[in-house]
Parts: C-alpha cells; sequence; structure tokens
C-alpha cells in the first residue's frame, strides 16, 4: 500500500467558526500551546451571528501535522466548523500601524511618496512622527515594514493586527 | 415552577439515572450536599481524598459502562481530581465532575478557595465550563452528561459558582440534546468498510490489533463473532484485553514494550494490520518507523484525531467500534490463513510468557492461583510491573473486567478504582493487584472501603522498590537505583536512597528494623491474620523478627489499623489460604501482602527506540 503524504512544510490557512463565549479563545489556543503546534497568526471576532465569532489561524507546518491540527479542532465541542483555506482561493487581509519617530521634514516627505506607492494612508502626526494605516496581505505589510525598518532604523513602531480571511467569490488575493 | 439551582442540580442526578455520587463537601458546595441531604435513591460516596474520589467514580465507570459523577467543592477539591481527569481523558472514561466555585461576583478576585479549574483543565478533559447564568444550569448539566458518555466518552467539568446553586429558577431539566460543534459519528462509511475488506481477502499473513475501543463500545462479542469468522489471529493493548476471552484459541497476547513474544512478533511480520480502537501509543508501537512496516494498515476509531496521527494508515474507518464490527460481520468471509494463524500460535507455543529466573511466590503463580480461584472477577491494577504481570498473565473472558490506567499510568489508581468498581458491580469479586508503592499513594481510601464495608480483595505486590523504575535502572541505567529504594532507611543509604547498587533488602535493613521496632508487636506469618497470632520482637534477633515487616509501611497492621483484615504471605503454599480468607469476606476488605523477590522483572521488554522485534525475552 502507498503511504505517501505530501509533507511539505508551507503557510497554511484555517477558518473556524466557534461559540462566542467566555474561554473559548484560551480553550483553541491552548491547544495549540499544548500540542505544540506553531501558530503563526490568529485573529478572533463576532460575526454576523453574536452567537459565533470566526477565527483566522495561519500555521506553518507539513500536511500530516495540519490534518492534525484540523482533527483536534473539530474535537473541540466549542468549534462549529473548521474550513480549510489551503490552495482555495480567498481574500485576506490584516491591519499595519507604523509608527515612525524623529522624521526630519526631509524624511517626512519620503515616508508620503511611500504612502502613496503602497496605499497607505497617513492618519496622525506632530511635527516629527507620523502614524501610516495599512491594510494589505501579510506579505505585503512585512515588506512594507522591513522598507521602513531600512530607511529609518530604530526608529519605527509596528503593531499587526493578525489575518482575516474570507472564501473568495470571483477574484483571489493572498 | 421556580425551585432552587441545588434543586434543579438533584433533579438533573435523577434525570441522568445517577444513584451513586461520589463527593466530598467543602464550602462552596454546602448548599449542594444540603439538598442530596433527603434526596433518596442517590447514595452520596464519600472517599477520604478528591483524588481518590475521582479514582473510584472512574472505576465505577469502567466497570458498568455507566457515567461516574464526582461532585467537589472548589479550590484544592477542585485541584486534587486534575490527576484523576487526566486519567480519565486518556482512557476515554465518562465522568461528569461538579466542582463548587465561588459566587460569580467574586470570581477573578482571588477569594479564598478560587482556582480557574476550567482553564487548569481544559486540555486534559474533554470538556470544561463554567456556569454563569441560572437560566443556563440545566442546559449544561444535560449537555455534559451527554458529552461526557457519548462519542468517544470522557470527563467533562462543570463548574458551580455558589450563586448559581443558590439562585431560583426553572425546573425544566430538557429532554433532549443539541449542540451545533458536536455531532459524534453514528453511522460507518460502507465505502470504506469494503475497501478494507478487499485489502483483508488480498492478505496473506493478517492480524487484528484490538484496543481499549472494543470494550468501551461493549463490543468483545461481535469481535469474537468476526475473528472466528475470519480466522485471523488476535493480538491485544492491554486496554483492550478482554475483547476476546485469553483462552480463545486465536487470542495471541499483549502487544508492546512487555508484548509477548508472538504478538510483537506477529505485527512486525503481518501484512495486514486491522487495528480497532488503539490509538498507537508509543507503548505499544516501539521504533515508530518499524512498526508493523510490511502491512497495509485499517483503522476503525471513533476520534478522527486518533487516525494517522502516530502510524500512517491505509483505510480510515471513523466509527464506534461495535457499529463498524457489525457491519463488517455483514460482508467479511473467511480467510485462507490458517497456516498463518498456526505459525503464530506456534511462536506462542515455543516462546511462552514465564518468569523463568525466579523461584518461590512469583507474580507469575499468584497471579495464575487468582486465574484458579475465581470464576468471575473483576481486576483493577496499580500502575508499575503489578500491572504489567496482571495484563500478562491474568485470564479474562469479558469486557470491562480488567480495570487499569493505561494512558497516563496513574500510580494509586488501584484501591480506589476497586472501590468504584465493587460499588457498581456488588455482586462479583473486586480484586486489586497493586505495587507496595502505589497502595500508599491512596492508602487512605482504605478508611472508605471499611466504612462501605466492601470485601475488597487488595493484593499488594511488595518488593520494597517502585520496581518498574528500578528495572530500567538495573537494565539501562548501570544498575544505578537512583531513589527508587522504599526500604532503605536513612543511616544506610548512600546517594540514591538504595545504599548501593543492586541494593535489595539486606541484612542490615532487616537488623535494623528489628532495632527499631524493639518492644513491638509483630506480625506471625504463621497465621493467617495476624491480630490473632503476633508475636514479641527482640533487638538482636534476626530469627525473632522473621514475619515481621522488612519495608515500610507494615501493611498488615496497617490493614488492620483501619479495621480490614491484613495477611502477609511470603511462600507460595500461603497463597491458596490466603485467598480463600479473602475471598471468604463478606463485608471487610482484606489486604494480603505478597512479599515478592525484590528484583524480579517484567519480561519481554523492548527497550526505549527499538523495533518490537528486538525484545528482551529475560
Amino acid at each position: 500500500m502507498g503511504k505517501v503524504i505530501e509533507n511539505i512544510i508551507k503557510k497554511r490557512w484555517i477558518s473556524l467558526y466557534v461559540e462566542n463565549e467566555i474561554g473559548v479563545l484560551a480553550k483553541i489556543s491552548g491547544l495549540f500551546s499544548g500540542k505544540s503546534y506553531n501558530m503563526d497568526s490568529l485573529t478572533v471576532g463576532e460575526t454576523e451571528d453574536e452567537t459565533i465569532s470566526r477565527m483566522t489561524i495561519s500555521v506553518t507546518s507539513d500536511e500530516s501535522t495540519f490534518e492534525q491540527i484540523k482533527k483536534q479542532l473539530n474535537r473541540c465541542v466549542e468549534v462549529i466548523k473548521v474550513v480549510d483555506f489551503t490552495d482555495i482561493p480567498i481574500h485576506m487581509k490584516e491591519i499595519l500601524f507604523v509608527k515612525i519617530n524623529s522624521l526630519k521634514d526631509s524624511e517626512k516627505e519620503e515616508v508620503f511618496s511611500i504612502s502613496k506607492i503602497y496605499g497607505l494612508a497617513v492618519i496622525d502626526c506632530d511635527r516629527s512622527t507620523l502614524l501610516l494605516e495599512c491594510v494589505q496581505t501579510e506579505s505585503k505589510n512585512n515588506a512594507i515594514i522591513k522598507l521602513f525598518q531600512n530607511s529609518f532604523p530604530n526608529r519605527i513602531e509596528v503593531v499587526k493586527g493578525g489575518s482575516v480571511a474570507i472564501e473568495a467569490i470571483s477574484v483571489a488575493d493572498r | 415552577m421556580e425551585i432552587r439551582g441545588t434543586e434543579l442540580f438533584v433533579k438533573a442526578l435523577r434525570e441522568e439515572g445517577v444513584n451513586t455520587l461520589f463527593a466530598y463537601p467543602g464550602g462552596q458546595v454546602i448548599d449542594l450536599f444540603d439538598a442530596l441531604y433527603d434526596a433518596e435513591g442517590i447514595e452520596v460516596i464519600l472517599p477520604r481524598h478528591e483524588q481518590g474520589l475521582i479514582h473510584a467514580a472512574d472505576g465505577y465507570a469502567r466497570s458498568t459502562g455507566k457515567v461516574g459523577v464526582c461532585l467537589v467543592t472548589s479550590g484544592p477539591g477542585a485541584t486534587n481530581l486534575v490527576t484523576g481527569i487526566a486519567t480519565a481523558n486518556y482512557d476515554s472514561v465518562p465522568l461528569v465532575c461538579f466542582t463548587g466555585q465561588v459566587p460569580t461576583h467574586l470570581i477573578g478576585n482571588d477569594a479564598f478557595q478560587e482556582v480557574d479549574i476550567v482553564g487548569i483543565t481544559r486540555n486534559i478533559c474533554k470538556h470544561a465550563i463554567t456556569v454563569r447564568d441560572r437560566k443556563d444550569l440545566a442546559k449544561v448539566i444535560k449537555e455534559a452528561f451527554f458529552i461526557a458518555k457519548s462519542g468517544k466518552p470522557g470527563p467533562v467539568v462543570v463548574d458551580l459558582p455558589k450563586d448559581i446553586q443558590q439562585a431560583m429558577g426553572s425546573d425544566d431539566y430538557p429532554k433532549e440534546v443539541s449542540i451545533r460543534g458536536y455531532k459524534p459519528s453514528t453511522g460507518v462509511h460502507i465505502g470504506q468498510v469494503r475497501r478494507a475488506l478487499s485489502i483483508l481477502n488480498q492478505a496473506k499473513k493478517p492480524v487484528f490489533l484490538v484496543g481499549g475501543g472494543v470494550n468501551i463500545a461493549g463490543a468483545g462479542e461481535e469481535f469474537t463473532k468476526l475473528a472466528e469468522l475470519t480466522g485471523m489471529p488476535v493480538i491485544t493493548t492491554i486496554m483492550g484485553k478482554g475483547a476476546i476471552p485469553t483462552n480463545h484459541p486465536l487470542y495471541i497476547g499483549n502487544i508492546g514494550i512487555h508484548g509477548n513474544y508472538a504478538a510483537n512478533r506477529a505485527i512486525s511480520e503481518c501484512d495486514v494490520l486491522f487495528s480497532i480502537g488503539t490509538r498507537f501509543n508509543d507503548r505499544i508501537t516501539g521504533k515508530i518507523t518499524e512498526f508493523a512496516k510490511l502491512a497495509a494498515i485499517i483503522h476503525i476509531d471513533i476520534d478522527a484525531a486518533s487516525i494517522s496521527r502516530n502510524i500512517q494508515v491505509d483505510v480510515p474507518i471513523v466509527a464506534d467500534a461495535k457499529t463498524a464490527i457489525i457491519k463488517i460481520l455483514e460482508e467479511a468471509k473467511g480467510l485462507p490463513v490458517s497456516e498463518w494463524t498456526k505459525e503464530v500460535r506456534g511462536w506462542k507455543e515455543e516462546n511462552p510468557l514465564g518468569m523463568k529466573k525466579y523461584e518461590g511466590m512469583t507474580p507469575e503463580i499468584i497471579i495464575n492461583k487468582i486465574n484458579e480461584k475465581f470464576d468471575d472477577l473483576i481486576v483493577v491494577t496499580d500502575v508499575g510491573q503489578n500491572q504489567m504481570w496482571t495484563t500478562q498473565y491474568l485470564e479474562l473472558d469479558h469486557s470491562r473486567k480488567l480495570l487499569t490506567s493505561g494512558g497516563l499510568g496513574t500510580m494509586g489508581y488501584g484501591l480506589p478504582a476497586a472501590i468504584g468498581a465493587k460499588l457498581g458491580n456488588p455482586d462479583i469479586p473486586v480484586l486489586c493487584i497493586s505495587g507496595d508503592g502505589g497502595m500508599q499513594m491512596n492508602i487512605q481510601e482504605m478508611a472508605t472501603a471499611v466504612c462501605l464495608e466492601l470485601p475488597l480483595i487488595l493484593c499488594v505486590f511488595n518488593n520494597s522498590y517502585l520496581g518498574n523504575v528500578r528495572q530500567w535502572q538495573e537494565m539501562f541505567y548501570g544498575g544505578r537505583y537512583a531513589f527508587t529504594s522504599l526500604a532503605t532507611r536513612r543511616s544506610h543509604a548512600g546517594r540514591g536512597g538504595a545504599g548501593t547498587e543492586n541494593a535489595g533488602i539486606e541484612n542490615a535493613d532487616i537488623e535494623n528494623v528489628g532495632i527499631e521496632n524493639e518492644g513491638i508487636e509483630c506480625a506471625d506469618t504463621n497465621s493467617a491474620r495476624t491480630s490473632g497470632g503476633s508475636s514479641s520482637c527482640t533487638s538482636d534477633s534476626k530469627e525473632a523478627i522473621k514475619g515481621s515487616p522488612k519495608y515500610s509501611p507494615d501493611f498488615v497492621k496497617l490493614a488492620e489499623s483501619y479495621d480490614a483484615i491484613g495477611i502477609r504471605v511470603e511462600t507460595a503454599e500461603e497463597i491458596d489460604e490466603a485467598l480463600d480468607i479473602a475471598s471468604k469476606s463478606k463485608n471487610t476488605p482484606v489486604l494480603i501482602e505478597f512479599i515478592i523477590e525484590p528484583e524480579a522483572n517484567v519480561y519481554p521488554i523492548v527497550p526505549t527506540g527499538k523495533p518490537l522485534n528486538e525484545m528482551v525475552i529475560d
């Protein structure tokens, strides 16, 4: 019998419908830590039904571990549905705030230029500080962070919100 | 009608058919106990420690197939359940554990005896929930019982804040349960069954591997029919033992690191492994890459997460074992494998289990005497060598007749679980086999057994060591008995407690005991019940202390101090009489202390990291 399974380690996505109750987030995150599954990000929020929350979880794992993760999640009484987003068209975005400190005027100009190119919004400022907001894919956000880190070393503060994802209707976006 | 939460709790127990409640009072459950005071038809069992309590509920559940129910107070009462919850979780035992909690307005305030028991147990139980609103109480309890016993059974924790217990609310108790995230599998995928059978029909060397899932599903009878229909050899895990009678010609034995030669070899050489209700724990697989590496693997399990977790499976079937076996019986046919089965049986006959190295009163002889003495018996084990010997030598003809902590390996399980088993099966003799280490871990439950007037037969295999670890130290750590001797006195101990390598019970120890016991009464081994025939010790005569406790504690005196019967057995000739006395006891526990060879080992053994077929025979 063949026992060949795909064991490529790659980024994988799960969307989880869970009961919107106290302790459910702890249960899910505790499952990952308890079983030593490596979680990249987890976001959670209420859905159109206030009794249900939806989680978006990204992991980097091989196929067999990922299968186990899905099965273990399915075992949780509070988990209503597990949707595997791996290899299916989705829209995925994460929110990113970047605060850049100690900017000279010329540097501010540079930040405005970069913002225009990458579609960032400048949402707050004072004389030497700019606060940018960005809603992009995780990989784009990472690229933007890298760019600012190189341009303004030790002067940036970053807050990422973790990814949210939904099945695509016609156009996929990762 | 409006009733208090406590009254609803009692109503819920009645609705769920609970007539035995294992409970220990405390401040946050005092209202519940008050409500139970007048609750006729619900017997409240009061163990001496919450750990004993939950193991008793576990033994009750395993031996009856019913849900075991616990009630303890908040804080330490709840945390004392933790080991028992994990034990039950590993072995899929249905329990509902009610824990008292501080009133909801105090939760999070570090109130007296407040702990987040739901948070603590979240990863070691099937489900855990705090009731935060009186209107949810009935629904939560109903769901708890449903979750505990359905699908893959397991423990459920229901945390009950004091104000919820006291609050008035509806007396409705739901008849139905619908949980949108929990739909246990009830059917069998017929396509997968046919795929499995098509592989099986081509097999030349197939074997069945049966785990605890078959016993939990009560599918022993159906499985035995399937084994007989196919003619395949049957191998069990220790949790699966009893699924087919052990004297059945198709039964080969246990698999695993202490499995028998034929079973481990058959797994290594089979071409189809038909496994039912096992999760391929590392104690049974040995070196995982070598496990059944020639075989196509079929795996039936009710828990999808148990399939292809440790061993990659070719044909998964997610189903209850009984449902699946019945379906398979409809489609299966006899296989031309009698030569293979005969070959495997031949291996068993050529390499029988047996303690060849040891003479006198061996665990093998004791267990064989137990086999001879009782027709119908529930055997509970503790954990350690006593457990391995029992699962090797015990003869069984039914499911639910062997209770043992297989997954977690919980020392201290035996005595309290035996109490629960006896309460659930008052007409069947219940015998517990434990070591001197495990027995001391919940010895306080002797008082429970005495007060409940339970005629338990408690066999303590006393070798003065934590024997399993000592055996590993002997075999794999150069004989350095680091802290595994339970007998050595401080004045004689070297580093590690045992003093010297391979230090068993030496003369110095015996003399020392004599000195320390000067002037006190000693047990007389010539008397079955020592209280009737004790003699005085002298400090300087080894002869005079013959029969006195070589180890600490003196289990005979300990039993007697609880008002139980204590018997010490030091020779094989005394076994029969002791078991006879014990089996005649009607309402008193009898503890038989068997003084066994201190350094007797369990064989075969598969060293860590080795494949099953590289076992050390003796």
